[in-house]
């Protein structure tokens, strides 16, 4: 049967694909943010996921305004790696779990979550950080990959409990798959940050270290909050954070324990991590 | 149910990118997205006017894009900043210097600013 073993929650700033791509991860300003994701890198190489269920949002790699879903879930055999306006990078594409992919489709559909299925989708910075954070690719990715992509750029947006209740039905439908199947679930995005207006640059490092706090022990709490309240505190982009939600509702059902976290906040946005596995 | 945007609560100088604006900014989003496409960027960046010509943007929108001028675009023309940095990205400049624009100060001033300005 399928299994969702963990859950991780890490922001996906594009800035961290280029200076990766420029092997300038050991430069000092930047050295804490990718040292930190050394301990999670080991840690699933130990329990070694079968797939990682990426939820994220497309910055106008794959999809635009003119028809912008809510909640697109891929189902293809492979994720080519996007060109979202300064070349593809250098990052092999990623291989899908389509059976599993159209399992979770189906499921969700039928549990009154009406995704788009997506048959060709393309791939860009919201997605591939988080994945090149977490895993090396020598040359090839050591897990298969189902995205998901939630509308958090073009309000009206879902809500946060929505995409808690996204979670709880995406672990309702892996536990329905046949296949032995070890899951790892990414919840990306924020953590504060606001990119428009005079406000541009605007961080909260206490509202992100609370945050980091209860999406651990009291995620209920965070479901609660609007749109605004998190507009307000931590800037307008940091709404993509809600999508940590459906990370940690995939979780949801067993206890969890904190393998790992970290929080840097050396530019514009605060950068999140947290790791969390199921305490069986 | 708690309402997720409240209009009698705006925030200071900041912009939601709802449907007010996502229609106010389509045209100029929707030339910004043009620029995924490698052919697309190479026309642009070889003849501007001619890329901007047959562009369906208005008059007033070209001239936005030949001043550079992000505050504007963001603040009055309903820019959506992941869009309008891929013009930027063609012409070399990056979301920083857009953003230091929309602050209203130089880029090195903007930079000061930040924690550790190095993880740029």
């Amino acid at each position: 049967m399928g299994k969702i073993i963990a859950g991780i929650g890490t922001s996906h700033v594009p800035s961290i694909g280029v200076v990766y791509d420029q092997g300038r991860t050991q430069e000092p300003d930047w050295k804490p943010l990718f040292d930190a994701y050394e301990p999670v890198k080991d840690w699933l190489k130990e329990i070694k996921p079968d797939v990682a269920i990426v939820v994220y949002n497309d910055h106008g790699g794959d999809f635009f305004f003119d028809k912008y879903p809510t909640f697109a879930v891929g189902a293809a055999d492979v994720y080519p790696v996007g060109d979202e306006g300064w070349g593809r990078r250098p990052l092999p594409d990623f291989p899908g779990d389509t059976d599993l992919s159209w399992h979770i489709c189906n499921e969700l559909v039928y549990n009154e979550f009406d995704i788009t299925v997506c048959q060709e989708m393309a791939v860009e910075h919201g997605f591939m950080v988080p994945m090149h954070l977490c895993w090396d690719h020598d040359p090839d990715w050591p897990v298969k990959v189902v995205p998901v992509a939630v509308n958090v750029i073009q309000h009206p947006l879902p809500t946060a409990l929505r995409c808690w209740k996204l979670g709880q039905a995406i672990r309702k439908a892996v536990e329905s798959y046949p296949k032995d199947t070890k899951v790892v679930i990414l919840g990306t995005g924020g953590m504060s940050h606001q990119l428009n207006g005079a406000r541009f640059g605007y961080l909260n490092s206490e509202f992100d270290e609370d945050f980091l706090d209860k999406i651990e022990k009291d995620p209920m709490a965070l479901t609660e909050l609007t749109h605004q309240k998190i507009m307000e505190d931590a800037g307008a982009e940091a709404v993509e954070l809600i999508m940590w939600l459906t990370m940690r509702g995939a979780l949801d059902g067993a206890p969890v324990r904190q393998v790992h976290r970290n929080y840097y906040a050396p530019m514009t946005t605060g950068m999140g991590l947290i790791a969390l596995e199921e305490a069986v | 149910m708690a309402r997720q945007v409240d209009p009698e609560r705006p925030i200071d100088d900041t912009k939601i990118f709802d449907a007010e604006q996502t229609r106010l900014g389509y045209r100029l989003n929707k030339f910004a997205m043009s620029l995924v496409k490698p052919e697309n960027r190479e026309a642009f960046l070889a003849d501007e006017e001619a890329a901007l010509a047959a562009s369906d943007l208005t008059e007033e929108e070209k001239q936005l894009i030949r001043d550079r001028d992000w505050r504007a675009i963001m603040d009055e023309h309903g820019g959506n900043i992941y869009m309008i940095m891929k013009i930027g990205a063609v012409i070399g400049e990056g979301l920083y210097q857009i953003g230091a624009h929309q602050r209203g100060q130089t880029y090195e001033e903007f930079l000061a600013t930040r924690n550790a300005a190095g993880a740029k």
